[in-house]
This record gives structure tokens, sequence and C-alpha cells, in this order.
């Protein structure tokens, strides 16, 4: 019961967030502002993984098939579908959970607990669309972006460890990794990018805007976000998966 | 002129407001007095919409807050202004964003005169040349003042302040007194300031309500205070000239 009382309430939040904006040139605004954070302030993380993510798993992958019997290629193609189909997106957006649902959470509960968003309220504006709108769109812009940025770092984190563990070369990767590509697999990889964008900056967003209390719950509600995001991108992963593959 | 008409406010079947009924008038300062847990700001937030009465009506003007459209509501809460507790100024923006916040937001004035906005709001209380801090990095004082100066930022027709010398200095505390009396005389607004702070009312306090354990006590002049013979009135007043 408890579930659908929050789940109701979920959907309320983003029913609540769609009024006519008092001014859309600040809202417009605030939107660029937060693709700056939400985007240009993860990107050195995603880089990371994304590099680091391609690389150990041709060195993993190539442990598991060597063998006469397989071609080289195979590797990069494996390598090159995995990164698409599922490490880019959905490892990138469970990175991404931690460190921009926190953020945001944390944002916005402590607005709440330091009456902010009730100030918002008595000046007459939808605080829950100035608040979380901005966000929303933000995420669903530029996470499908981080993620096509993470698809193609990981392969090239693959390229570099097949050359230099001399397992692959980078002829024999792209020659995998050709075969095997099939243009679904990339619009596969961004419907799940902007599904869970949408859950990252949404779930974290209605944590923060119904925390109540103090510095502890907006802890409270932080950590929450990130684990019920994270669960949700699970969830829908699976789903995704099961609908469309 | 506000009027409050029979507001009940419930929480979990416990009746924290019961059946209040009251004026605020034009151009003067009301005071909204109580021991704390006694309902005032739970009052102070029907008001304004933060929370909705259990029962009764809330009417602006002899408009029914209560009973408003979205849109028409908006259109009201454009006409007040209210100085927080805390301040609840936004930590992410400077003082003159702060202060600037509604004229952007629903106005179409252009930078400049929104900048000219600001200063003369920043001038009425006494804050010239923070323009460019961040609340983080100004007193606690001068935060109530950039509140007062972002709320009288519109041409706001109602102020409420929320125990607004709570946390201050007996001398800062003077000042913003004196501070929200002239504002209201100057724009002409109706003011109401919950407080327990027995000097306030005696020093800019034009009427006053007695809200004790959520019930509409006692109301009057602030000259007929000393004269009334409500025990729980002087027992409070009596109580807090020993604080």
């Amino acid at each position: 019961m408890t579930f659908f009382y929050h789940f109701g309430n979920y959907i309320l939040f983003l029913k609540g967030m769609f009024s006519k904006p008092e001014k859309l040139s600040v809202y417009i605004d605030r939107t660029i502002t937060e693709m700056n954070n939400i985007g240009v302030g993860s990107l050195s993380i995603v880089v990371i993984i994304a590099v680091f993510q391609g690389a150990v798993t041709t060195l993993q992958i190539a442990y598991q098939l060597i063998s006469p019997l397989i071609a080289k290629p195979v590797i990069g193609s494996i390598v090159s579908d995995s990164s698409m189909l599922e490490l880019a997106p959905t490892i990138t957006c469970l990175v991404l959970a931690g460190k921009v649902g926190s953020h945001i959470a944390s944002e916005i509960g402590t607005m709440r607990v330091s009456e902010q968003i009730d100030a918002l309220e008595v000046m007459g504006i939808n605080s829950s669309g100035y608040l979380a709108l901005p966000k929303i769109v933000a995420g669903l812009i530029m996470i499908p972006m981080l993620v096509i940025i993470s698809i193609f770092l990981s392969n090239l984190g693959g390229i570099i460890a097949g050359e230099a563990s001399g397992i692959l070369t980078h002829e024999e990767y792209f020659q995998g990794a050709r075969e095997s590509f099939l243009p679904f697999n990339l619009l596969f990889s961004l419907i799940k990018a902007f599904t869970y964008a949408f859950i990252i900056t949404s779930v974290s967003a209605f944590q923060g805007y119904t925390t109540s209390g103090g510095a502890l719950e907006v802890g409270a509600s932080s950590t929450k976000a990130v684990v019920y995001s994270a669960v949700a991108i699970l969830f829908s992963d699976y789903l995704l998966a099961q609908i469309l593959l | 002129m506000i009027e409050l008409i029979n507001v009940s406010k419930s929480f979990d079947g416990v009746e924290v407001l019961k059946n209040i009924s009251t004026k605020f008038e034009t151009g003067k300062v009301n005071l909204v007095i109580g021991s704390s847990g006694h309902g005032k700001s739970v009052m102070m937030k029907c008001m304004v919409g933060l929370l909705r009465p259990t029962s009764g009506n809330v009417m602006y003007d002899n408009r029914d807050f209560t009973n408003l459209e979205y849109s028409q509501l908006r259109e009201v809460r454009q006409e007040m202004g209210m100085l927080f507790q805390g301040t609840a100024l936004f930590d992410s923006l400077t003082v003159e964003q702060n202060v600037e916040f509604t004229l952007k937001m629903f106005t179409s004035m252009t930078p400049a005169e929104r900048k000219d906005r600001v200063n003369f709001c920043l001038e009425q209380v006494e804050m010239q040349g923070i323009n460019d801090k961040f609340p983080a990095e100004i007193s606690g004082g001068m935060k109530k003042r950039v509140g007062i100066a972002r709320a009288i930022a519109l041409d706001i027709k109602y102020l409420f302040c929320d125990e607004p010398n709570s946390g201050l200095d007996p001398v800062t505390s003077r000042v913003i007194d004196e501070l929200l009396k002239s504002i209201t005389e100057e724009f002409n607004i109706t003011t109401i300031i919950n407080t327990h702070d027995m000097k306030t009312v005696f020093d800019i306090g034009d009427d006053v309500i007695f809200i004790y354990q959520g019930k509409n006590e006692w109301s009057g002049k602030v000259k007929d205070i000393h004269s009334s013979n409500n025990e729980m009135l002087t027992n409070f007043i009596k109580a807090s000239y020993f604080d």
C-alpha cells in the first residue's frame, strides 16, 4: 500500500509540473544551466568509466574466448555490441544516478527544509515546475549525449587495451565491430538512455521535493533518490530488453 | 483588507486552528501573538495558501482565496510578500538576484529598470552596496532586511512576517520593527506579523489578535491590551515581561 501511495504522489508531482510557465525565458535559462550541470559536470566521470569499461571488457572477453577456433574480430564485435546494448547506457546511468540524482535530491531537499520552496509558492510560482522541469528536460537532452560519448569511448578503451596487450589489432577490432553492427542497437541504446534520464531526474527531484525535517532527512532523501533510481533503472532495463529485443 | 471567516485546520484529526474569525486592516501593522505551538504559524500558512484550511474562508479584499482557480490564485499571490522566519533567501542567487527574482518572473521590465527597482528596494531597507553578496556572506539581520526588500520588490498589497525578530539581537530587532512599520505606512499595505515579542507589539502594533490553543482568544487595539480582563492574555503578557 505504501508503494502505491508514494507512486500516486510521484504521478501527481509530475502532473503538477505542467502548467503554463510564468516566464518561458527564465525556464529556458534554467534548462541551459542544468544542461551544463548535468552534462558538462558529469563528463569527466563518464569518460573515465567508459574507457576502463571497454578496456576491461576486451581483456575479459579475450580471456574467455581465446581459442584457435574463434576469430579475433569476434572479440571486437562482442565488446562493441555489449557497450552499445548494455554497458554504456546502463552502467553510465547507474553512475549518473549516484552523481546527478543525489545532487538533485539534496539541492531540492535543502530548499524544502529551508522554506525556499514555500517562498516560491507564496510568490505565485509553480515550484515543482520551476525546480524540477528544467532538470528533467536537461537530463533528457544531456544523458543520451553522455551515453553516445560513452559508447564511443568504451570502444576506444577496447581498442587501446587490445593493442596494448597484443590480443587483437585495431583493424581486427573494427572488422568485428563493423560486421556485427545493427542500427537498431544504437536506437535501443538511446531508448534506454532517454528512459533512464527521465527516471534519474524525476525520481530524484520527487525525493528532494517531498523531504520534510532537517539536514538528516535531506541526507536520507539523497540516499533514497540514488537507491530508487538504481532499482528503477535495472527494472526498466529488463523490461525494455524483454519488450524490444 | 484580509478577513478570516471561521477558519479551522486539523492535522490527522487534531484541530490546530479552531474557528478563527478576524479582520486585518489595510495600512496597519496587525500582530498575531501567542505562545509557540498555539497555531500562529499554521494560521499564517493558511492565509498565504501554503496550507489549505480544513474549513472556513480567507478573503483578500472580498476575493475568496480558499476557492480561487489556480490562475486567480497566482494573481493574488503576486500581491503578497512574505518574510520567513529563516528568511528563505535563495542560496544560489546573490542579494540582487534574490530581490530581482519576482521582477524577472512577473514583469516585462528591462534589465536596467529591474536594476533600478532592486536598488530602490535595497535602499528602503538600508542595504545598498551588497548586491553581489550571497546570502551565506551576510549576517542574520542583513538577511532579514534583504528578505523584506525581496518581499516588497513587486507592488505588494499584503506583507506577512513570521517571527521577524527571531534570532536577532535587541538593537537589530528594533531596526527591523521600525522598517516594517515605515514600509506599511509608506506603501499603505496590510502587514501581518507573527510574534511573541511584546516590545514589537507595543512599539509598532496597531491591532492585535491573541491566539491561544488554536482559538482567537482576544483581539483588539494595542492600547487596550493592558486593560483586558482576559486571563490567558494577561498571563502571556506577564510571562513575556520576565523573559
